[in-house]
């Protein structure tokens, strides 16, 4: 399981630096060749306040890779899976396309791919692997997108968490997500 | 006047996800229903016998197990429609998920079928019995006669088996919702024992549609009186508890008291299903008033839409929709 395994991989989002220009996302369905009109990370732009004190926040999401991740629990072939890292993966020789993982998910993370199984994001675990960040991160202009090893002190993502004030989505959902926004 | 607002703008829109969830269909609607339907017929005739210490006397409810695991097939080939990965189907039994209800229901539905075969066996009339034994080709004369036998021996274990079996199903078809907290109208532990005393009260219709002996009729309503009781019961403790929890649980309550689900939900849920019943079958009882189907058929329609009504309000209810 995610949390005994050596590393844990994070990702943190900069939203005081994202300008929504959808490079990561673009990024994305190029490298891990997601079909049209599908996408595994997206933009949401979020306004709140109250006039005339607004704020604005840009966010690039994608799955949260979540520490006790409802996916994998509700999975009932084993299809989604944690891996290394606690990555959470979809292997497609075991879907069924029951979608149990879909409704689980509390950030909607997850779509049917056309051929049939469940697809979502990987952290780019192929390139991860080979030493080279996920490919939304490794494409950001904007330097707003980091990935690392949470476990390891002096990555970049264990820097920016312990030096910039953050959150995660939805806490209350209890998954303990791994995508963090820096504010 | 100023007023505090969110606004929220996404580019994503993958389809059955955005612009919200949509994933399941009138297919786990029907998978539900006959779940349940077919949990309550086990339940009911195991219990009928168990009463009398005999077989039932009504024919149709003697033979009312092989009906049910009929229908219990038309659930499950709804459900394999609603799959999106139909080849891959056989990976549910090479795998047991302790908490996976989905994981839990594929094993559960696999002990039905032969807990409902022996069920059936055993409610036949004897006559019966040898008319199968008369038919059957020779080489399985003996292997069917040592199982008549067999089945006679082990008619209480069976029984009570079949009892087990029938509320475990019925209690999977509401965990399976249940257990995703990320819906939150389905966050809560009553959906199992409301799904299964559901099923218990269609079951009991199902079984009252085909007019059993006087008896039987009779106890068949008196425990389908308990069991919408419980369904009532179960309903008010999923608003209460939705009503006095934190946001996600004042959301989902919302959806059912006032919001866009009002309508159906007290229409043909509450009162279709289960007060006009309820109504309908005590002035039955206690007046001696001919018998009619409205009841069951009213029933039915109410089980069938608590279902479709839940799939759909879990389905739009979600984490994102919360300020």
């Amino acid at each position: 399981m995610a949390r005994n395994s050596k590393k844990r991989y994070a990702m943190t989002v900069d939203t005081r630096q994202c300008v929504g220009c959808k490079a990561c996302v673009l990024a994305c369905k190029s490298e891990n060749d997601v079909p049209d009109g599908y996408c595994r990370d997206w933009i949401v732009e979020e306004v709140r306040g109250e006039f005339p004190s607004l704020s604005a926040e840009i966010r690039s999401e994608r799955c949260n890779h979540c520490s006790d991740s409802p996916c994998v629990t509700a999975c009932p072939t084993g299809a989604s899976h944690v891996q290394e890292g606690g990555v959470v993966m979809v292997n497609h020789g075991k879907c069924t396309g029951c979608k149990a993982c879909i409704g689980a998910c509390p950030y909607d993370a997850r779509f049917v791919h056309p051929k049939g199984y469940v697809d979502k994001c990987t952290f780019c675990l192929h390139r991860v692997n080979r030493g080279l960040e996920p490919a939304c991160v490794g494409v950001c202009p904007t330097g707003t997108l980091a990935f690392g090893d949470l476990r390891d002190p002096d990555s970049h993502v264990s820097s920016l968490l312990r030096t910039r004030k953050s959150k995660v989505n939805h806490p209350e959902s209890g998954a303990e997500p791994n995508v963090y926004f820096l504010v | 006047m100023t007023r505090e607002f969110i606004e929220t703008v996404t580019t994503r829109s993958n389809p059955h996800i955005d612009p919200s969830l949509h994933i399941w269909g009138w297919e786990i609607t029907v998978y539900l229903f006959l779940g349940g339907l077919v949990a309550g017929i086990l339940i009911l005739v195991s219990l009928l016998q168990l009463k009398s210490g005999e077989i039932p006397r009504s024919r149709a409810i003697r033979h009312m197990p092989l009906v049910g695991l009929g229908l219990l097939s038309l659930g499950m080939g709804a459900l394999f429609l609603d799959l999106e990965h139909k080849a891959f189907v056989w990976r549910f039994y090479l795998a047991i998920k302790a908490g996976s209800p989905m994981s839990w229901g594929s094993w559960i539905l696999l002990v039905i079928y032969p807990a409902g075969l022996l069920l059936w066996g055993l409610s036949m009339a004897a006559n019966e019995r040898a008319w199968i034994l008369r038919e059957v080709p020779d080489r399985l004369f003996q292997p069917l006669q040592k199982l008549f036998e067999f089945i006679e021996e082990k008619r209480r274990p069976i029984l009570i088996g079949n009892i087990v079996s029938g509320v475990a199903l019925g209690i999977y078809t509401g965990l399976l919702l249940g257990t995703m907290s990320a819906r939150l109208q389905w966050n809560t532990a009553v959906l199992g024992p409301l799904f299964l005393a559901s099923g218990i009260s269609t079951g009991a219709a199902f079984l009252l549609l085909f007019r059993p002996d006087e008896e039987e009729r009779a106890t068949l309503i008196r425990w389908d009186l308990w069991a919408i009781g419980f369904e009532g019961l179960f309903i008010v403790l999923m608003l209460l508890g939705f009503a006095t929890s934190g946001e996600p649980g004042q959301f989902a309550a919302h959806n059912l008291l006032g919001g866009p689900y009002t309508a159906a939900f007290w229409s043909l849920v509450v009162v279709m299903g289960l007060v006009v019943p309820v109504l309908m079958e005590l002035l039955e009882m206690r007046r001696h008033l001919p018998v009619t189907l409205l009841v069951p058929v009213f029933i039915l329609a109410g089980g069938l839409a608590l279902r479709a009504i839940l799939l759909l309000a879990g389905q739009e209810s979600n984490f994102r929709l919360l300020p």
